[in-house]
């Protein structure tokens, strides 16, 4: 027992207490900044492997992107990626990352249902779908909910059963394979239920746009509540989304 | 009649593959496997050939370092003997073969499918009504588990026959993460979505797959990596393993409800993923790995931060080792839970970490060494057990063996040298890559056209070998014990799906 304590004592202190405002480490790839200069636009356009990237105005859309860099690297003058992780949104246009614009992206409070503060402000319990994701956005959903991160302190939880759960979180391009699973889970998880896309496959299919391996037609017959970009999403982005959604910023 | 033999990251013509026809095919590639344990098949696979199948073989021979390719033209509408009859390491390849092409053997034990591709031969096969293997007893009965599993994690279909608390038997079903990714990799596409395509194979072993890939589309194009580039890969792909392993071990307290392990191993990953972040913007490493490229080249402030990293890291670590090793609530639920044994391990030809705990010594690092791994001679930690404690010691001990690797490559920076531009891949190529992960060994091999563009990309993560393994571990164990199983291996869906 003296030994766990003695380990316990030597973790120091681990969380990490203002995830709505602490710096990310390093040179971490969140919102960028487009700026004003003229560039070659077809190359630009032509550099990003995910064609996330569109003119007049030169614009990124962070639901296509894979925060690979690539266009950052070629035209520095350009594009630069700020450390800025809060780039989730609840409308999909404001993905949409416009030249010579350098604001917060934010949630549209208009389009968010009225019941959400109140129902899920103190507690919010999520079902987690991989529907063909590559793995990624699980290990980051993981680590939202390890000390450091610590995303239950909100009262916000996984839980291994739709029926527990106040909404779904799909990660993944979602697959042929995995269209009919997700629709019963769906379909198993009560009302009211909020439907959350996070990570870049999730949102636009990504790399894997296009294949006939995908069946994406869950989205067309359901509401998205919540976008959280990334690939895969920090567990920063992934917080002070949940937090913004559920009245909480 | 002979192979070719190749070197890890050779490519050649493709004419010089010899062909032969299935008889010799089949007595060349099953005798050179058949009780030689340094000898495994690293890749099987066909390509559409004008109506006709055209496979390929690769055998790896660990002790001559070199992998023995040869080819064989078959018919789709013929019956073949089939390889897994003699031997049960091609059990999945021809599965696989059988899936995507029609090709029907005619003594093949277990011919169901692997991934339900959407390309698939059968179509009229859907994954809702998977042929599972049952047995008609009034004393047994069934336990069906996802495709979606209690935590978050990836999708797959694990459906158990027990008796009472007891497991008999266990089917795994796969194929829900299939995303056709072999098959993206044809469409004309720009090296930036290749690579990117490379990264997102699966997410857990970012830096094995986009440098297999980043070596084959180099082997292909004859360019030389320089010193910095091979440095950098390097080191992501011991960072990676640390990581992973030390994430997994934080799970595997997890499991056994030791809620301290579970935690400091957990925030221990934290450090060396956040190390990622600092060096290349992304946690996971994505975006780190280009061919021709060394993106963010690892600088000596890069060097002293993670020199500091790690002498943090090391004694936390080793503190808790200590502790979670000599707990007797632990030890109890790891040792002879989950057992593969040695003749089981030969037989069903698993590799990487899975092969490595159960007394079979194989490890890319050592057998087929590219770029530092030549200078650094790796020598693989093998244990014997096959069961759930010698996949937790392993996981202990790879991680302080990298740490030390990583202090020695990081000693002393090579002088950056500029990189000579990538040309486009030659025509008429072969070309393949073997990259030990932190999981095993990852296998992708390339085939070009007349134009230098690919016709056919093939991707093997070590799940594809090591499912098995693990249906094959949790016989005769408790049915409660079954996580702790699964979590030792952590093998991936996404790898195995594609």
């Amino acid at each position: 027992m003296f030994n766990n304590i003695k380990i316990w004592f030597h973790q120091g202190k681990q969380f990490i207490p203002d995830v709505r405002n602490v710096k990310v480490p390093g040179i971490f790839r969140g919102r960028p900044i487009i700026s004003l200069e003229t560039v070659d636009e077809k190359a630009l356009v032509d550099c990003c492997p995910t064609n996330a990237i569109s003119t007049s105005p030169v614009a990124i859309d962070l639901g296509k992107c894979t925060f690979c860099g690539e266009c950052a690297f070629r035209f520095p003058e350009k594009v630069v990626f700020t450390t800025d992780y809060k780039i989730s949104t609840n409308e999909r246009s404001r993905l949409i990352i416009k030249e010579g614009i350098d604001e917060p992206i934010v949630l549209n409070k208009n389009i968010i249902p009225k019941d959400f503060k109140s129902m899920f402000g103190r507690s919010l319990k999520l079902r987690q779908v991989s529907a063909g994701g590559d793995n990624s956005c699980e290990w980051e959903l993981n680590a939202a909910n390890n000390v450091q991160f610590d995303m239950s302190r909100f009262g916000i939880e996984f839980v291994a059963s739709p029926r527990h759960a106040d909404g779904i979180v799909i990660t993944g391009p979602i697959t042929v394979n995995m269209a009919e699973p997700l629709q019963i889970c769906y379909d198993a998880t009560p009302d009211p239920k909020m439907v959350v896309l996070c990570g870049t496959d999730a949102i636009s299919g990504g790399i894997f746009e296009g294949s006939p391996a995908l069946d994406r037609s869950f989205l067309d017959r359901h509401t998205v509540d919540l976008y959280i970009p990334g690939n895969p999403a920090h567990p920063l982005t992934v917080i002070n989304a949940l937090l913004a959604l559920t009245g909480r910023e | 009649m002979q192979t070719l033999q190749i070197k890890n990251n050779q490519s050649v013509p493709v004419s010089e593959i010899p062909g032969m026809d299935y008889g010799a095919f089949f007595d060349l590639n099953t005798g050179l496997v058949d009780r030689k344990s340094q000898r495994h098949c690293v890749n099987y696979f066909g390509i559409p050939d004008g109506g006709r199948i055209l496979l390929f073989c690769c055998i790896a021979d660990d002790d001559e370092q070199i992998i023995h390719l040869s080819s064989c033209r078959v018919n789709p509408t013929q019956k073949y003997a089939s390889f897994t009859a003699r031997l049960f390491c091609f059990e999945k390849f021809e599965r696989e073969i059988h899936e995507n092409f029609g090709i029907n053997y005619s003594d093949h034990p277990w011919l169901k499918p692997v991934r339900y591709a959407f390309d698939r031969a059968d179509k009229s096969q859907t994954i809702a009504n998977y042929p599972f293997y049952s047995i008609d007893s009034e004393e047994l009965h069934e336990v069906g588990v996802g495709p979606i599993h209690a935590g978050i994690i990836e999708p797959g279909h694990f459906r158990f026959i027990c008796n009472g608390e007891q497991i008999l038997h266990l089917e795994i079903q796969l194929g829900y993460q299939h995303r056709g990714i072999e098959k993206l990799y044809l469409k004309p596409q720009k090296l930036s979505q290749l690579a990117t395509l490379a990264e997102n194979i699966t997410g857990d072993t970012v830096v094995g797959h986009s440098t297999a890939f980043a070596q084959v589309w180099e082997s292909l194009c004859g360019f030389e990596t320089t010193p910095n580039m091979d440095l950098s890969r390097i080191v992501a792909l011991e960072l990676e393993r640390i990581a992973i392993h030390t994430g997994d071990l934080s799970a595997a307290c997890t499991d056994i409800a030791y809620q301290l392990g579970s935690s400091v191993y957990g925030r221990l990953r934290t450090p060396i993923v956040n190390f990622m972040q600092e060096w290349c913007g992304n946690r996971l490493s994505k975006g780190l790995i280009r061919p021709g490229q060394d993106r963010f080249p690892f600088t000596q402030e890069l060097a002293d931060r993670l020199s500091s990293i790690l002498d943090i890291f090391e004694p936390d670590f080793t503190e808790m080792n200590k502790q979670l090793f000599s707990l007797p609530s632990a030890l109890s639920r790891f040792e002879r839970t989950g057992v593969v044994s040695v003749a089981d391990a030969a037989s069903i030809g698993v590799v990487g970490m899975a092969a490595r705990t159960s007394g079979v010594n194989r490890d890319i690092r050592s057998s087929h060494p590219t770029g530092l791994y030549n200078e650094i001679r790796h020598e693989a930690i093998v244990k014997h057990h096959g069961d759930v404690y010698s996949r937790v010691q392993l996981r202990k001990n790879e991680v302080i063996q990298s740490i030390g690797y990583l202090r020695r490559l990081i000693a002393g920076l090579p002088v950056k040298t500029e990189n000579i531009g990538l040309k486009s891949p030659s025509s008429n190529m072969f070309a393949l890559s073997l990259v030990e992960g932190w999981r095993g060994e990852i296998c992708h091999c390339a085939i070009t056209g007349t134009k230098g563009e690919l016709i056919h990309y093939k991707i093997k993560d070590p799940s594809f070998h090591n499912w098995l393994a693990l249906a094959l571990s949790v016989r005769n164990n408790e049915i409660s014990d079954f996580p702790i199983c699964n979590k030792s291996f952590n093998l991936s869906y996404s790898g195995h799906d594609l």
